[in-house]
């Protein structure tokens, strides 16, 4: 590919890059899931025995990840490398295995009930299906009073009404359809709903796990363009999950591409896209569908991503990589700075062979 | 003569809330080995398109007009007995889900020889053969023990690409593969396309491409088909589509794709959404959201609103817009 500009200084990652401040940072992440919840669900009969074996699915595998204040932090990978996870433990909405979740200086992953009700209103979450993020038994009136009536106890009804009334037009959504349902309306204007729901308490930090990808390509323009206005507007910081490459593109300061629940580059937008490092970067980006070439050429990788039950040795992506060698078998790979400040989890980069 | 000559297809859905018009004069036709795109929004009929092809529009849905002649055989008002030499063995489709397509309780080879025995006069054993060499011919690892495996046992693009094995098993003139890569992740997208395309062309096939994504039918397609609240808005070749297209719709969308603006800067935008084929706009069904729909002075277009726009052709599209007509009317005085 690229001439190796990279020849990268083996400085761990981690030390390197506090000079831009930090509103979110994850150290040292893990996230299993059990497969096997019951004692009965995790015994098996082999060679004659009954054993007992509780397997993991290994989701997050060491995740090191910080959100600076103001930038849109795109996280994307293909279905199941632990993206969407990712979202949910900074949320709080699962607790990881290990590691810590530190937001603007106050750890908040062992946080618990009332001590944590005032992140909750700073951190607010976008889901990705309108359809199921809805009530569908509560009016769109009630579905943005609630946030408020939740977190502003003492405020009197005209207070929140007004509220609800501005949150609506900064979406485009007319305040008089506040007495209809859900179901009344298209998926676009039901993400607009959902992204009213989460601006209406003023949060700082929008995490948005895949908010446009269930729409059709001119509402997704729609609803990109509201993201992008609320975010200049109201000065916010958003963890963006995709898995479409040209919105990040579009979208994203910096993006953290994940394979298997690893990070393998970390980099600004425009130089993951004019160069990317990591083989997997690579064969992703080459793998866009553009408009412009009707004879692609895309990097064809070998196999399929191996199950997180039992991950490979080493780098998770050895088993696909062409530049794959013994240490990459043996030697799990961790983030290196490259010479224009990005982040690379790769032994071919690191020893400039790539 | 064209092998697929579709003319004036009209589908309507009876419900309850009355009746819904799916496909409203839709005319196209794909020549042998020619690669057809036909791409729209959800809602635009695209998929009805797909169904009718092969005449699978079940109640309350009808063909109430129009036909579709495959070698001269009109499949809207052929018997089901005909119909069934003509589905899966000449016109073969893939679906959108490959969860939902394949058999759960059959294995691989069983699906396989189940098909082929169903067209043609031959043994298992025969017929193994030919699934075998069909699944070696979309690059599946160890074909031989695919055979004997069940679809839960395969990824979501193995099971894809053995139903583009099946799809390929009694060598159709046609496929039709309805939005086939869009329950998949972007690498293995990109491989199944460029297998589709590959085996499309080896093997001399006709495709007819359903898709939203206007990239892939940039990269799959020679000639492509807009749709808009189910009818034909615009068709011509696909690169004269995707580098000059004439309708304000295609227009719209193309322009809302990210790649198309700056990075960081607003999106273009097409204000509103799809019309409910329910209640589909009079004249042209996109005035309601085109920027062209005023006049010189500023006064809604009376055109736009009342009339169906006809076809015009500029260079080698075909376009139904009022506005695109007036220009070239203007260009040739």
């Amino acid at each position: 590919m690229n001439a190796v500009t990279a020849q990268a200084s083996p400085v761990i990652a981690s030390q390197s890059h506090a000079e831009a401040e930090s509103l979110l940072e994850i150290r040292g992440m893990y996230k299993y899931f059990p497969l096997a919840d019951g004692f009965l669900e995790q015994l098996h009969f082999e060679k004659g025995r009954l054993v007992r074996r509780n397997e993991q699915v290994h989701a997050i595998n060491g995740v090191d990840l910080s959100v600076h204040r103001g930038e849109a932090l795109c996280v994307v990978g293909e279905s199941g490398c632990g993206k969407s996870t990712v979202a949910r433990l900074v949320m709080g909405l699962l607790s990881p295995s290990a590691g810590e979740i530190t937001y603007d200086g106050q750890r908040i992953d062992n946080m618990r009930g009332k001590r944590l009700l005032p992140y909750r209103q700073r951190m607010q979450m976008i889901f990705q299906n309108p359809y199921a993020s809805l009530n569908p038994r509560m009016t769109i009136q009630q579905t943005l009073e609630e946030p408020l009536r939740f977190h502003h106890p003492n405020w009197t009804t005209p207070q929140v009404q007004d509220k609800v009334a501005d949150v609506m037009a900064s979406v485009g959504i007319d305040p008089e359809w506040g007495k209809r349902f859900g179901h009344e309306f298209s998926g676009g204007q039901r993400q607009r709903i959902a992204i009213a729901r989460a601006l209406a308490v003023d949060p700082e930090f929008i995490v948005a796990d895949e908010p446009i990808s269930a729409l059709d390509v001119s509402i997704q323009a729609q609803v990109l363009n509201l993201l992008m206005d609320a975010q200049a507007e109201r000065h916010l910081t958003y963890l963006f999950i995709t898995h479409d490459l040209a919105v990040v593109e579009h979208f994203g300061t910096r993006v953290a591409v994940m394979y298997l629940g690893t990070v393998c580059e970390l980099a600004d937008t425009r130089s993951l896209f004019a160069s990317p490092k990591h083989p997997y970067t690579q064969a992703l980006l080459s793998a866009i569908p553009r408009l412009e070439d009707d004879r692609p050429e895309h990097v064809r990788l070998s196999g399929e991503v191996p199950t997180p039950v039992h991950l490979p040795s080493g780098c998770v992506f050895h088993g696909r990589c062409s530049h794959a060698m013994e240490r990459c078998r043996q030697e799990v790979p961790q983030l290196i700075v490259t010479d224009d400040g990005n982040q690379v989890a790769c032994h071919a980069v690191e020893e400039g062979r790539l | 003569m064209a092998l697929l000559e579709v003319s004036n297809l009209d589908v309507r859905f009876a419900l309850r809330l009355g009746e819904v018009r799916a496909l409203r004069d839709v005319s196209f036709t794909l020549d042998r080995g020619e690669r057809l795109g036909i791409v729209g929004e959800s809602g635009a009929g695209k998929s009805v398109a797909a169904f009718t092809l092969l005449n699978l529009i079940a109640k309350p849905g009808y063909i109430a007009d129009g036909s579709i002649r495959f070698e001269g055989n009109d499949l809207a008002r052929m018997s089901a007995r005909d119909l069934r030499r003509v589905r899966g063995n000449r016109i073969s489709m893939i679906f959108q889900d490959p969860m939902m397509t394949l058999n759960p309780v059959l294995s691989i080879g069983e699906q396989m020889v189940e098909s082929l025995k169903a067209h043609r006069r031959i043994s298992t054993r025969e017929a193994r053969a030919i699934a075998l060499h069909k699944l070696k011919q979309v690059y599946i690892p160890s074909p031989e023990t695919r055979l004997d495996q069940y679809p839960h046992e395969l990824s979501g693009g193995m099971r894809q690409r053995i139903i583009i094995a099946i799809a390929l098993l009694l060598d159709p003139d046609i496929i039709v593969a309805d939005e086939p890569t869009t329950a998949l992740d972007v690498t293995i997208q990109a491989e199944i396309m460029t297998l589709l395309r590959e085996l499309c062309e080896k093997h001399n096939v006709g495709l007819v491409l359903i898709t939203h994504d206007l990239g892939v039918v940039s990269q799959m397609t020679q000639r492509t088909l807009v749709m808009y609240a189910g009818r034909v808005i615009e068709q011509g070749p696909t690169r004269e589509i995707i580098n000059d297209a004439q309708h304000p719709y295609t227009q719209g969308l193309l322009n809302a794709l990210p790649q198309m603006t700056t990075p960081g800067s607003r999106l273009n935008q097409i204000p509103g959404s799809m019309p409910s084929l329910a209640n589909t706009p009079s004249g042209c069904a996109f005035h309601p959201r085109c920027q062209y729909r005023y006049d010189a002075s500023g006064q809604p277009r009376r055109d736009c609103l009342e009339e169906v726009p006809e076809f015009v052709t500029s260079g080698n599209c075909e376009v139904a817009c009022h506005m695109v007509r007036d220009m070239l009317a203007k260009e040739a005085s």
